[in-house]
């Protein structure tokens, strides 16, 4: 725990700037808990001890300087990093042997964006290789061990940004959402964890692994935290084109935040089907009334394509990134091996010898897509059904303001069981992926428990998905939700004395 | 070429078997367009840095890094694609197009597959042949690879992002000659356009070729395409040695010689073309839409502003030099050698409104001060002449105040920058003497002496006059009238003829 | 005899530049064919009407002024390349005239 019971980054900041705690007292006590919980959970590949701690002192000595002086809306707030985002001075692995000592020369813009607002990178979290799985299995460095139940998964692939929060090691992080990576950990470990329109946060400086489908997105233990972070990382971002043109996301004030009267929330049959495990059906059924309590009207939508959206999905993110990780060939960065002494034949002995199982699974399903002879039938293809994912959100949203389900079909699972099945892994992300590829907002917050094994329950996350540009909204719900419920407030047994 | 082939015009005609040949040649030709920075990225676009020191994140690859069009690259391709009369497309993308070099650094280049920004358009050869263009569209350069320092290659990304236009011919062209005339004419479109300098030297300028042969009148054969092309002799000594090659394989009737759909490559030092791969190793580009850019929209406002930047182009100006101001086939090609000098003999020529004057000065006596080494002006914009002041000089010979001879001088003067015309001419006493008294004392003096003259001028011979006019100048030192001259002997001629009081 | 499946991921995988060997072929050719077969789901999807969605943020027309800003240090490019040399990438003798 960063040393305040139950503090959260807004907490932590207007703790400091009254006096109560300084920058380097609330670090200590997160390197404290990193130090003491990091063995066992595997949730950072790095810590930033040396840099943080100066970043800290200089915090501190402005402060006493001028304690008047503006102070930016993370000042002093711990904050763990995903490790595909760029940070000059920093190694950027991003889960894969490829990059274990890729020190990019440049800092990406929500990381800039991050330090602007005065606060401090404690480390870098691990992560599935280039993004690419639900469990962190896929990370070349070991995986990350979710904090409810060392034996099963965090999610993935923000594994170790979700564990890091859950376990009480930073208020926040920031991770990457594809298809899920966001939302499916924060699930997974009972924090929130959400996902911007597609444009709203720049991924210049995000390692790219589905560039039309990849969004920066908080994960925190506050809706709030949530909201402050966005305000911070998102907005315009002239570095990347597909950013769009429109100011941070501003949290809705509206009178009686307690209340949602008036609210229209979609309920899909699509996405309560009959696989989905029973305690999170019942989870997201008492969240639903929850909300009904709260003066929301449930409207049922249809969303008739979902059944399709893991086929396109991997269409398109493999196409995708088989382009995106082209570059990494043993000549400008990353590792290298050389082979045979041609060029072609040390970039194959260099992409042979750094990447993974998974990752190589999906470059090839990627190139196969794109090859001649197949391209219109599998990739046009796909990119036609993601229209149609799109136009069943576009329908569905005429009706209703938000739609609200599970964020994953089962709780955390045990680590091994999915690892050598890609496709029961690839099902982890059924009721995220087909909002990725429509671009569209959504949270995961914590709704309830799932038994688990003997004591240690499992978290359930309910996600609320908007139409495009709703983020606000989307978080104003999920605000609602959180207050009327003490779901996020457990902490898993084993994190810590601090708790 | 082998004694069994023998060129007749366009056609290789064959010994053997009496076939008229003919060549089938497309070209695709990559120019740097002149932007100050790269298309996708804020580096200076400089040739000769330090290698590698024009780089940063995105033109390296760098994970994580995106790229941003330059909005300036967008407006000299559409400028280009209006030179050549070409239709500009309401929409355009960009895709990524994949193959593993060292010189591109994310192996996929930027490029534009199926929605071009633009598409048709031609140019005309002097012959009046028409060379269609399939397409033009824009793409990122590759960086250098060095293959001759040292066991290893090198790589340099100074060049790696550089904005590129690739124009695409159809196969309308058939011979080498005509293939080189169709670069030289592209070559002047885009500078003309201000798109780029298409320098060969500096790399600005390459291109491959697409050639196959047919007998004549026959339909099209396999094609072959020849890459690493760095000149244009270059281009014409591949097609040289190619079309032959092509012909004498067909004619010799080996299966094994036919030619096969492949990329070959030019020997420079040898003149020979060489296989570099196959139709069976071709790569597969795996095209698909750039995530990274956003589609383009080319509006009306946007393509007519850049026609309006747009000068008229040099074929355009040689017919108008010829049929609306006069001007000889010669002067107008002078004057549209650069697009500097035509920009300012139009100056010049409107100023003064004497076209046909003003095209003799600037394409002989100021081309020649041009040339000068002394002179040491690279283009005619440096000259400390003006069209202002060119034209005031065309208007002070025009009106009588000097003559020609005196003009040059006046001009020499200028060219050392000692000042305006109307200024040298007043400090320097250049002006004519039209005054009557001294004219008819030198004439007199002239005439002094030369019987002969005065005889073949009376006997109808005006034309011998000239022989008294040379002298009269020169005691004038030059500044005498010389038609008021003229006129003067004529008459003083005349009145000798009368009988005397 | 060949078996097609693996002819399939061992041309993909060239084309990809992954230098599988015999051992991962066998392991990746049936997870690939099991995932192809899976997907083919998609087409049973009526897709007439749609047009391929190829960006998710909507954006169009988004142009950079062509000003030129400062590269980065050579160095700090070059320092993560696995070789270099004389402030030039260092890869395996190639014969060049590639594309």
């Amino acid at each position: 725990m960063t040393g305040a019971e139950g503090a959260d980054a807004c907490d932590l900041r207007a703790a400091i700037l009254a006096g109560e705690r300084s920058a380097a007292e609330t670090l200590e006590a997160s390197l404290a808990a990193i130090e003491e919980r990091d063995g066992e959970l595997g949730a950072f590949l790095s810590v930033e001890r040396d840099t943080a701690r100066a970043r800290a002192i200089e915090l501190d000595r402005r402060r006493a300087a001028d304690p008047g002086a503006a102070a930016g809306a993370l000042f002093g707030v711990p904050v763990a990093v995903k490790a595909n985002l760029c940070m000059e001075g920093v190694t950027t692995p991003c889960g894969s042997r490829m990059l274990a000592n890729y020190r990019a020369p440049y800092t990406a813009t929500c990381v800039r964006r991050l330090l602007d607002a005065d606060a401090i990178v404690v480390g870098v979290t691990n992560m599935d290789e280039f993004a690419m799985g639900s469990s962190s299995e896929h990370s070349a460095f070991g995986p990350t061990r979710n904090p409810w139940d060392l034996t099963r998964a965090p999610g993935g692939s923000s594994s170790g940004s979700a564990a890091a929060v859950a376990a009480g090691m930073v208020p926040v992080a920031l991770g990457s959402d594809t298809g899920g990576s966001v939302r499916q950990p924060a699930a997974l470990c009972g924090v929130g964890g959400f996902k911007p329109t597609y444009g709203r946060v720049s991924r210049h400086g995000l390692i790219a692994f589905g560039s039309s489908l990849d969004q920066v997105g908080p994960l925190a233990r506050s809706v709030r935290d949530l909201e402050r972070i966005l305000g911070v990382i998102s907005g315009h971002d002239p570095l990347d084109a597909t950013s769009l043109p429109l100011p941070p996301i501003e949290p809705e004030r509206p009178d009686r935040p307690e209340r949602l009267d008036g609210l229209r929330v979609g309920v899909a049959a699509e996405y309560v089907g009959a696989d989905l495990d029973a305690e999170v059906r019942t989870a997201v059924e008492a969240a639903l009334e929850k909300l009904e309590e709260l003066g929301a009207e449930a409207v049922e939508v249809r969303l008739p394509h979902t059944v399709h959206a893991i086929p396109t999905y991997y269409v398109v993110a493999t196409a995708e990134a088989s382009s995106n990780l082209a570059r990494f060939d043993g000549v400008g960065f990353g590792a290298r091996t050389e082979g045979d002494g041609s060029l072609q034949g040390m970039f194959a002995a260099t992409r042979e010898g750094a990447f993974g199982d998974e990752v190589k699974r999906r470059i090839l399903l990627g190139t196969f897509v794109l090859s001649e002879g197949y391209h219109d039938a599998w990739y046009g293809r796909a990119l036609r059904v993601r229209a149609l994912l799109r136009r069943d959100f576009e329908r569905a949203f005429e009706k209703v303001d938000v739609i609200c389900g599970p964020t994953s079909p089962t709780p955390a699972f045990p680590l091994g069981e999915r690892a050598g099945d890609p496709l029961a892994m690839y099902a982890s992300d059924t009721l995220t992926v087909p909002t990725s590829l429509a671009g569209l907002p959504a949270v995961s917050v914590p709704c309830g428990f799932a038994s688990g094994a003997a004591d240690s329950p499992l978290p359930v996350g309910l996600q609320i998905i908007g139409p495009a540009l709703a983020d606000a909204r989307v978080l104003r719900v999920a605000a609602a939700f959180e207050s009327a419920t003490e779901h996020h407030r457990p902490a898993p047994t084993s994190a810590g004395d601090g708790r | 070429m082998s004694e069994a082939l023998c060129r007749e015009g366009a056609a290789w005609v064959s010994a053997v078997t009496g076939t008229r040949w003919v060549g089938v040649i497309g070209l695709e030709v990559h120019a740097q367009l002149a932007t100050n920075s790269k298309l996708f990225c804020s580096c200076e676009v400089r040739f000769g840095a330090p290698p590698n020191s024009l780089t940063c994140p995105v033109c390296t690859g760098q994970p994580g890094s995106l790229p941003v069009l330059n909005a300036a690259a967008l407006g000299l391709a559409v400028r280009t694609a209006l030179a050549v009369g070409a239709d500009v497309a309401a929409e355009s993308k960009f895709d990524r197009k994949h193959y593993f070099y060292c010189d591109i650094p994310k192996n996929y280049q930027i490029s534009q597959y199926d929605r071009p920004f633009c598409t048709g358009g031609g140019i005309r050869l002097a012959s009046g042949r028409f060379v269609r263009l399939t397409r033009i569209h824009l793409e990122e350069d590759a960086g250098k690879a060095i293959h001759d320092r040292g066991e290893h290659t090198l790589v340099d990304l100074n060049r790696a992002g550089v904005a590129l236009i690739e124009s695409v011919s159809e196969a309308d062209l058939e011979t080498p000659e005509e293939a080189v005339e169709y670069l030289e004419a592209l070559k002047e479109i885009i500078r003309y356009a201000g798109a780029g300098e298409a320098d060969m030297e500096k790399g600005q300028l390459r291109c491959d070729v697409n050639v196959s042969v047919r007998p004549e009148g026959e339909a099209w054969r396999t094609k072959v395409e020849i890459k690493n092309l760095n000149s244009f002799r270059h281009v014409r000594e591949a097609l040289e040695y190619e079309i032959p090659r092509q012909i004498e394989a067909y004619e010799s009737g080996e299966s094994a010689r036919l030619p096969r759909q492949e990329t070959r490559l030019f020997d420079a030092s040898a003149g020979v073309t060489r296989t570099m791969r196959t139709k069976e190793e071709a790569r597969d580009y795996r095209y698909f839409t750039e995530p990274d850019l956003p589609p383009i929209t080319l509006t009306e406002a946007f393509v007519e502003r850049q026609r309006g930047l747009l000068c008229e182009l040099p074929q355009a100006r040689r017919r108008r030099y010829r049929e609306e101001l006069g001007l000889s086939e010669y002067d107008a090609r002078v004057l549209t050698g650069t697009r500097e000098v035509a920009d300012y003999f139009e100056a010049v020529a409107r100023l003064c409104g004497r076209p046909k004057e003003a095209a003799n000065w600037v394409a002989n006596d100021l081309s020649r001060a041009l040339a000068d080494p002394e002179v040491a002006a690279g283009s005619i914009d440096e000259l400390p002449v003006k069209p202002f002041d060119l034209a005031e000089l065309i208007e002070l010979v025009a009106a009588g105040t000097i003559n020609t001879t005196g003009a040059r001088e006046v001009l020499g003067l200028m060219v050392a920058g000692s000042g305006s015309p109307r200024e040298i001419v007043a400090e320097r006493g250049l002006e004519q003497v039209d005054d009557e008294a001294s004219l008819e004392a030198w004439c007199r003096e002239a005439l002094e002496g030369r019987e002969q003259v005065a005889a073949d001028v009376r006997a109808g011979r005006t034309k011998a006059i000239g022989a008294v006019v040379g002298p009269v100048m020169k005691a004038s030192g030059g500044k005498a009238n010389p038609q008021r001259v003229r006129e003067i002997l004529l008459r003083l001629i005349a009145e000798d003829d009368q009988p005397r009081p | 005899m060949t078996d097609p499946e693996r002819d399939l991921v061992r041309h993909t995988a060239a084309l990809a530049r992954l230098e599988l060997d015999e051992a991962e072929v066998d392991r990746l050719a049936p997870q690939f064919a099991a995932i192809l077969r899976h997907f083919r789901v998609l087409e049973s999807v009526e897709v007439d009407d749609a047009e391929p969605m190829t960006g998710a943020s909507g954006v169009r027309d988004v142009l950079r002024a062509d000003e030129v800003r400062p590269s980065l240090a050579p160095d700090a490019v070059l320092g993560n390349a696995p070789r270099s040399s004389d402030g030039f990438y260092v890869v395996p003798k190639t014969v060049g005239g590639e594309e």
